[in-house]
């Protein structure tokens, strides 16, 4: 790129791509902008008004959405928080050698390769079902009342499916970060007297802040919209109690037919998503520095 | 005190043996280089005396107790890793203290340590550094701390040097060797590097396909090659190896000369004659690479600047008194 020519050339051939990129993302942008300031719903054809900023006043006074926001936060919070804390182990162990490895490893990283509605229902209707699933069948052979997972404990119900499909992905990202670390420097700790444990908190886990902190970013931007999992097993429900904010905005557009008052309520998804990044970039992202 | 004794130590990875039975004994204080080419086992030997690999065999005794089943923190030694091995996320004083942390030394006491440590190795400015902000040769100047703040009965080196670059190798060989005198402790150090062990060692073992050929002061290994194979390794350029009628005539399957042991002459009488085929000089020194016919290919150094060119015939006439001979199984002949 030492040229004039060169720059002018790569700026051409690189024209189309960025532009269709552009177009892409600033079209639906500036459509959910548009509808979000108008009063559009569906089941009123033909009555489309401009209301100015009615549909966000709306969306946030809604009691739905704190409840929905706390969801959400509690949600990616604890499935981040029982990916890494399982992960961890996990890697650990998956790092020894030991005999048919190569499968138990195949074996740990399947669920991430389920898709979620199929997983979804596999546990709603193999595993969690009170009358028929493995978990009630279990808790029979012991003598206890089946749990009715998704009516009495339906948030960590959506949790334990997501985290289950997530750890795969932790300890795969763990696991590659912990066969980087260089062998000498742990016979240098053995040899400076430290035990495993010792080796554990002072060498390895140091040497994972950054794959930790690689797992939190990049799980956090696909745990804020999770949707199918809840839209297969609970419907955002019994009540609000599943609801987080994708779920809300699908039941605004597509339940109360509210195309407005949705299109509003995606835009403040963006903003509080930025919010979430720009913190999470504050507390954990120095550790990306080199 | 640090006198460590090898009993026929041997190491197998499966069926194959890697120490073929090795027998030391390594006086308190001396400095002693395991030397030899790629894959003899030099390392091997290290780990296993550092207690990071374990025996197949015999016995490893250190100021008179077996150790074999001792672990590596318990022997009372320390290392130096080739790659150093710093732990990247503490401070140059972190690194150094982790040992002492480890044997849960009271916090005063460390930092007391430490800072003799780094006032030995000019790292006192440093001690808050990360190992990433360091160069090499300081990062180096850190594993050796780590090292000697335990006050361990031996100092274990792996390579040491061989991430530096020339330069600097020759000033950290100085500094360790200088250091190692200071301390009086014993040191055991490993390299491929047969200049590195000749300036360094008090007695240097040879190694060569897991055994030991030879033990003994970088003279003595000089002047009295126990076989071909040290004779061929210790020295540079390379010496001579000379078969045939003419090792015959002085009882031996081979004789060896050194290049440093040939006179050159220019056309002269007697001795071996040949053509230079290629000439270097260095200024201080001459290294001729000539074509003698017969006796094959041979070096010669000559010290000084001496005017030869590819294609001028010289003759080279050996020093009578400097003449290895060896028989047939490669050992060396003594009068």
């Amino acid at each position: 790129m030492a040229t004039q020519q060169t720059q002018l050339l790569a700026r051409t051939l690189l024209t189309p791509a960025v532009a269709l990129l552009f177009i892409w993302m600033i079209v639906p942008l500036a459509l959910t902008i548009y509808f979000a300031t108008l009063h559009y719903n569906l089941l009123d054809p033909g009555s489309e008004s401009f209301v100015g900023l009615e549909n966000f006043r709306y969306f946030l006074t809604d009691p739905a959405f704190l409840a929905s926001l706390q969801n959400t936060l509690v949600l990616v919070g604890s499935v981040l928080a029982i990916t890494i804390i399982l992960g961890v182990p996990l890697a650990l162990l998956l790092d020894q050698q030991v005999v048919g490895l190569s499968i138990v490893r195949l074996m740990v990283i399947a669920p991430f390769f389920v898709m979620p509605t199929v997983s979804a229902l596999v546990w709603k209707n193999l595993l969690m079902h009170p009358v028929s699933g493995l978990f009630a069948w279990i808790a029979h052979l012991f003598g206890l009342p089946a749990i009715d997972w998704f009516n009495d404990a339906p948030l960590f119900s959506v949790i334990l499916i997501i985290s289950w499909q997530w750890l795969p992905f932790a300890t795969l990202i763990l696991l590659t970060a912990l066969q980087s670390l260089d062998e000498e420097q742990k016979e240098a700790a053995e040899m400076d007297g430290a035990s495993a444990i010792s080796t554990f908190i002072y060498i390895t886990l140091p040497h994972l802040a950054r794959p930790i902190t690689v797992v939190i970013l990049i799980e956090t931007i696909f745990l804020l919209t999770v949707f199918a999992e809840i839209f297969v097993t609970t419907g955002g429900g019994p009540g609000l109690q599943t609801t987080n904010i994708a779920f809300l905005i699908y039941s605004q557009a597509l339940i109360q037919y509210d195309v407005g008052s949705a299109s509003a309520g995606g835009l403040v998804a963006v903003v509080l998503a930025n919010i979430v990044a720009f913190f999470l970039v504050r507390i954990v992202g120095r550790n990306l520095e080199a | 005190m640090g006198q460590i004794t090898l009993q026929g130590v041997q190491k197998s990875f499966g069926p194959v043996h890697i120490i073929k039975g090795a027998d030391l004994e390594i006086a308190d204080g001396s400095f002693v280089v395991f030397v030899g080419p790629s894959g003899c086992g030099k390392t091997t030997l290290l780990r296993l005396i550092a207690g990071l690999e374990d025996v197949t065999g015999g016995a490893i005794l250190i100021d008179g107790r077996n150790v074999v089943d001792v672990p590596p923190a318990k022997r009372g030694l320390s290392m130096v890793f080739q790659s150093y091995a710093l732990y990247p996320h503490m401070s140059v004083r972190g690194n150094i203290a982790f040992g002492l942390k480890m044997a849960g030394i009271a916090k005063d006491e460390i930092n007391r340590k430490v800072e003799a440590a780094a006032a030995t190795l000019n790292l006192t400015p440093y001690l808050e550094r990360k190992p990433r902000e360091l160069s090499g040769g300081q990062r180096q100047r850190v594993a050796i701390g780590r090292a000697i703040v335990r006050e361990p009965k031996a100092f274990l080196f792996d390579e040491p040097l061989s991430n530096l670059d020339a330069a600097l190798r020759v000033q950290m060989r100085l500094e360790v060797t200088r250091l190692q005198k200071q301390l009086g402790t014993t040191a055991i150090y490993v390299t491929h590097d047969q200049v590195e062990a000749m300036t360094m060692a008090d007695k240097i073992v040879v190694l060569n396909g897991g055994k030991i050929e030879q033990y003994g002061s970088p003279l003595e290994l000089y002047e009295k090659p126990a076989n071909l194979f040290v004779a061929g390794f210790i020295g540079s350029p390379k010496m001579n190896f000379v078969t045939g009628d003419l090792a015959k005539q002085q009882g031996a399957t081979t004789i060896g000369v050194r290049p440093e042991h040939l006179k050159v002459e220019r056309d002269g009488q007697g001795g071996w004659h040949g053509t230079v085929s290629v000439a270097e000089h260095l200024g201080s020194d001459t290294f001729l690479y000539v074509d003698a016919g017969p006796q094959g290919m041979l070096t010669a150094r000559y010290i000084g600047e001496l005017d030869l060119h590819p294609g001028d015939k010289v003759s080279l006439i050996p020093d009578p008194a400097r003449i290895h001979r060896f028989d047939d199984s490669g050992k060396s002949i003594r009068a």
